[in-house]
């Protein structure tokens, strides 16, 4: 196994990213139910948000010169660099709280949780597990998202 | 699906077939705020990061396959906790099929379980994943 990751990768784990706030739009949730397809009136209409509309909600939006030739941002609000640039998203587990509305108001904190490596069938793999913690304007949990980010 | 008592472990989840067009992903990932090319530039998808072709978001199937739990519930439950990774990729041109299983149903807490998946054209599943659901009392 080739030890890819360093110290200073490692030393990512569990380092808080800035709290975001996003303010929910019955507009985006429309966007987002109807590019994914939904039946259910409730998200086509925008009265409430399917489970999955969280994903990128949080992420940091960077001006053009800051995004990467592939498209993807870089920069320190996305974690380290990576030796290995093909990323893949990995996996996603969440558990929701109470669902998300139009006009709400919602901070999300980001902490990597893990970072680790595999061979995989094609080379070394490096796993990046981000868990962000979204809560409503009374601090009550709303939803936790773990996702895996997958380089290889 | 309505209500609890008419759920039993082994029942299938009704599938649903999902064809993702250049149209579709497009609006996706500007829906996502996501600007990786391999979802949209296939000569770059193709030449730099040698797929086959243009990639369906991984993200994209796990939603389908949330939607096979939100939908069999009808509305008369919530989402708990859903779950999935993906395993292999999919290009635009495949036809994805999403579907699922209850696999444990707690009558005390009204919480059922779900195995859900997403299969390719073939057959295999690319995207496993589960999910935990709420049934709601439904009113008389």
């Amino acid at each position: 196994m080739q030890d890819l990751l360093t110290e200073e990768h490692r030393a990512w784990i569990g380092k808080a990213e800035p709290t975001g706030s996003v303010e929910i739009s019955r507009r985006d949730i429309i966007k987002y139910a109807i590019a994914t397809e939904q039946r259910q009136r409730k998200y086509l209409e925008g009265d409430e948000a399917p489970p999955m509309f969280i994903f990128n909600l949080f992420s940091t939006i960077r001006e053009i010169e800051n995004l990467r030739p592939d498209g993807l941002p870089r920069g320190s609000g996305q974690g380290p660099r990576l030796p290995l640039k093909r990323v893949m998203a990995g996996g996603t587990e969440i558990h929701q709280y109470q669902p998300i509305r139009p006009g709400d108001r919602l901070n999300g904190t980001q902490r990597i949780t893990d970072m680790y490596e595999k061979q995989g069938s094609t080379g070394p793999l490096i796993f990046t597990v981000r868990t962000l913690a979204i809560t409503n304007e009374s601090g009550e949990p709303v939803l936790d998202e773990i996702q895996t980010a997958i380089a290889r | 699906m309505s209500e609890l008592m008419d759920i039993n472990v082994g029942d299938a989840l009704p599938e649903r077939e999902h064809s993702a067009t250049n149209v579709s992903l497009f609006l996706y990932n500007a829906a996502v705020w996501n600007a990786h090319r391999i979802h949209y530039d296939e000569s770059y998808t193709t030449e730099v990061e040698h797929h086959p072709g243009i990639v369906i978001d991984g993200p994209l199937q796990g939603d389908w396959m949330s939607q096979c739990a939100l939908n069999w519930m009808e509305g008369q439950g919530e989402l708990l906790s859903f779950n999935y990774s993906n395993r292999r990729a999919a290009y635009l041109g495949e036809v994805l099929t999403t579907g699922g299983t209850v696999v444990d149903i707690d009558a005390d807490s009204a919480v059922v379980s779900v195995e859900l998946f997403v299969k390719n054209e073939v057959g295999e599943v690319i995207s496993p994943g589960g999910a935990r659901l709420k049934i709601l009392k439904l009113e008389p």
